[in-house]
């Protein structure tokens, strides 16, 4: 009987332990990643760097901006005078100025939004993509791209992988991408912290419902 | 058992109360005098479990309802509005899809334990079959709130399953318009779904919960022995292997809810996504009708029906097959031909079909969530053919078995050997 149990239930862990994040080899390009959310030092250079290289194409639409600046302990003078390139007010959502038109008609395919792009594709992904740029005199930008193969988007990042060390490229693109996991999911590290408070509510309530358990059926033969 | 109206309360309020309604009797007749085996095993705890995921999903699902919007324009960026600008609804909405997952585990392991101890035989048929519409009511329910969230994933699911009515002769074409209320998944389909997800299959499941447990208290509750413990009383009527429900099981089983929720709430905190199957990263992108996902793939806790249905090589038959493969489950009591009710006293045919069917059903599952090509089209069709198997000639090997006496009474023992 236990043993058709055991039988049963490894055959039940397969599924889990063949699933993997994503089909294609990324190991090349993420040696350096290293993403800590919970660092705000991190995500503040992230942020800026996001608004300083990414947002005159790219979106954040479902994030709003004082809501960034409220998590990452910016004022919001410096928000206003760092972070806000438009005429947005603070309270607004994180978009750009290039129409969904101009964007396909300049790049083929309008730049997207970038809030869920590291739950949609993975930040390995994204770090990958941001880390595999080469030249190509073939493609249109004068570059292709190793982990996205004919991707549209120019390296926007190039005199900064040119002039930076590799370490400190890729410390670049670690608050970078750290960023874009911080916009994906605002309470990841409210939703960690959390947790640990209700799993350690629950293993302390689970002692005295076991005591009463004990207690009520000590008769019971 | 004998009919005990007398109250059971001191305070007047409250026997004011029972003069004009039966809370007494109500709470003798389900609790404290409702008597199940003492020797119950984990197994027994699925059911209870099942109530505590259904309650979390209806207090959930209450709050989600007042920020989403069901619309094709809204749905999407109010989901995204409830995980950032809502208070709290980070942690709503992700012990809602979290829950989801889980209730067909407590779900799938208590339909499991139905079929280890023979809970489903004489006289507990009627509760079996409660409890398979209550499975399909559930997959409805999850079915159409899949589609809420309108990602992409949901869309293509959906698609693809209302896409199944198709098949079935001369009113296929005309059903599945009539289902989706437009000639492809649209505004007006999220707005039905919605509706369905929110009143009318959550009134269906409460109602048939309540028809499940009253049959259930009706006959009494099965036990690992499959021995009905009403057949031997004490002096005073009460079942010598039993104990009450309350104070006894309700403490044994607030042990069980209590690693339930850690098990739980690990996921909710620290796993939401699962690896993408809890949560699918096609669905962290809006849904797009011109944009097809690589693999469309419904949830973990359908791909075994899905692997059925892509084994078979004829589409309209497969779709056949899908329907039989989930309706065999009702006519479980009447398949099995063996007297004996527990997989303690059973032979050997059917400790060997029924761990056939375990290692079919999830090696199904996880076949249904890779390519239908090469070898593992191959598999599927084996354990497809295996699945059948173990309903279909049920009859005939249920038969031939050789049982075990069963014993008088409960066997209390700490360790199963």
């Amino acid at each position: 009987m236990k043993k058709l149990l055991i039988i049963c239930f490894s055959f039940a862990l397969i599924p889990s332990l063949s699933f993997s994040a994503g089909s294609m080899d990324l190991d090349e390009y993420i040696e350096g990643m290293n993403i800590k959310t919970s660092d705000v030092k991190s995500l503040q250079r992230g942020a800026r760097n996001f608004f300083n290289y990414c947002s005159g194409c790219h979106t954040l639409q479902y994030m709003r901006y004082n809501q960034i600046a409220e998590d990452l302990g910016i004022t919001e003078d410096q928000l206003m005078k760092n972070l806000i390139f438009t005429e947005s007010a603070p309270q607004n959502l994180v978009m750009n100025n290039m129409l969904k038109e101009d964007g396909d008609r300049w790049f083929g395919k309008a730049p997207p939004d970038l809030t869920l792009v590291t739950r949609r594709k993975s930040p390995e992904y994204v770090y990958g993509f941001l880390n595999s740029f080469y030249e190509d005199s073939k493609s249109p930008t004068g570059v292709n791209n190793h982990v996205q193969e004919a991707s549209s988007m120019p390296h926007v990042l190039w005199d900064i992988q040119e002039r930076y060390s590799e370490e400190e490229y890729s410390q670049f693109l670690n608050d970078t991408v750290g960023f874009l996991v911080y916009a994906g999911e605002p309470i990841i590290e409210k939703r960690k912290s959390m947790g640990a408070w209700v799993i350690g509510f629950l293993l302390i309530f689970l002692i005295f419902s076991y005591a009463l358990y004990k207690d009520i059926w000590r008769e019971v033969k | 058992m004998a009919k005990n109206t007398e109250s059971i309360f001191t305070n007047p309020l409250l026997r004011w109360i029972d003069d004009r309604f039966p809370l007494s009797s109500l709470i003798k007749d389900h609790a404290t005098e409702y008597y199940a085996s003492k020797n119950f095993n984990i197994w027994y705890l699925f059911g209870v479990l099942s109530m505590v995921v259904l309650i979390i999903m209806l207090i959930t699902g209450f709050f989600l309802t007042m920020n989403y919007k069901p619309s094709a324009d809204d749905a999407f960026n109010s989901v995204e509005y409830i995980m950032r600008s809502v208070e709290n609804g980070w942690l709503i909405r992700y012990m809602h899809s979290t829950g989801a997952s889980f209730f067909f585990i407590v779900i799938y392991l208590h339909m499991f334990r139905a079929m280890l101890y023979g809970s489903y035989k004489k006289p507990r048929e009627l509760i079996w079959v409660l409890g398979m519409l209550l499975y399909f009511c559930l997959m409805a329910e999850a079915f159409f709130g899949y589609l809420l969230p309108w990602g992409n994933m949901s869309y293509w699911a959906g698609q693809v399953i209302v896409n199944l009515f198709g098949y079935i002769p001369f009113v296929g074409e005309t059903l599945t318009e009539w289902i989706r209320g437009d000639y492809f998944i649209s505004d007006i389909t999220l707005n039905r779904f919605f509706a369905f997800h929110v009143i009318f299959l959550p009134l269906a499941i409460i109602g048939l919960v309540a028809a499940h447990i009253l049959a259930l208290h009706h006959v009494g509750s099965n036990n690992p022995d499959g021995i009905e413990i009403k057949k031997n009383l004490d002096e005073t009527g009460k079942p010598v292997d039993g104990v009450a429900f309350h104070p006894f099981h309700t403490s044994k089983d607030l042990v069980g809810i209590t690693v339930f929720l850690i098990i739980y709430f690990a996921a909710v905190f620290f796993a939401p996504e699962m690896g993408g199957y809890f949560l699918e990263v096609d669905n962290f992108e809006p849904a797009d009708p011109l944009k097809t996902p690589e693999h469309i793939v419904p949830s973990w806790y359908f791909t075994p029906y899905y692997a059925i249905l892509r084994a078979v090589p004829n589409a309209a038959l497969g779709a056949l097959f899908l329907v039989l493969a989930v309706l065999l489950f009702v006519f479980l009591p009447w398949l099995d031909k063996c007297e004996v009710k527990s997989i303690r006293y059973r032979g050997w045919q059917y400790k060997f079909a029924l761990t056939m069917f375990a290692i079919s059903f999830v090696a199904l599952g996880y076949l249904g969530l890779q390519p239908a090509t090469g070898i593992y089209v191959f598999l599927a069709r084996f354990f497809t053919i295996t699945y059948f198997a173990f309903f279909l000639l049920m009859p005939f090997y249920t038969k031939l078995e050789k049982t075990k006496t069963v014993p008088e009474r409960v066997v209390y023992k700490k360790k199963e050997s």
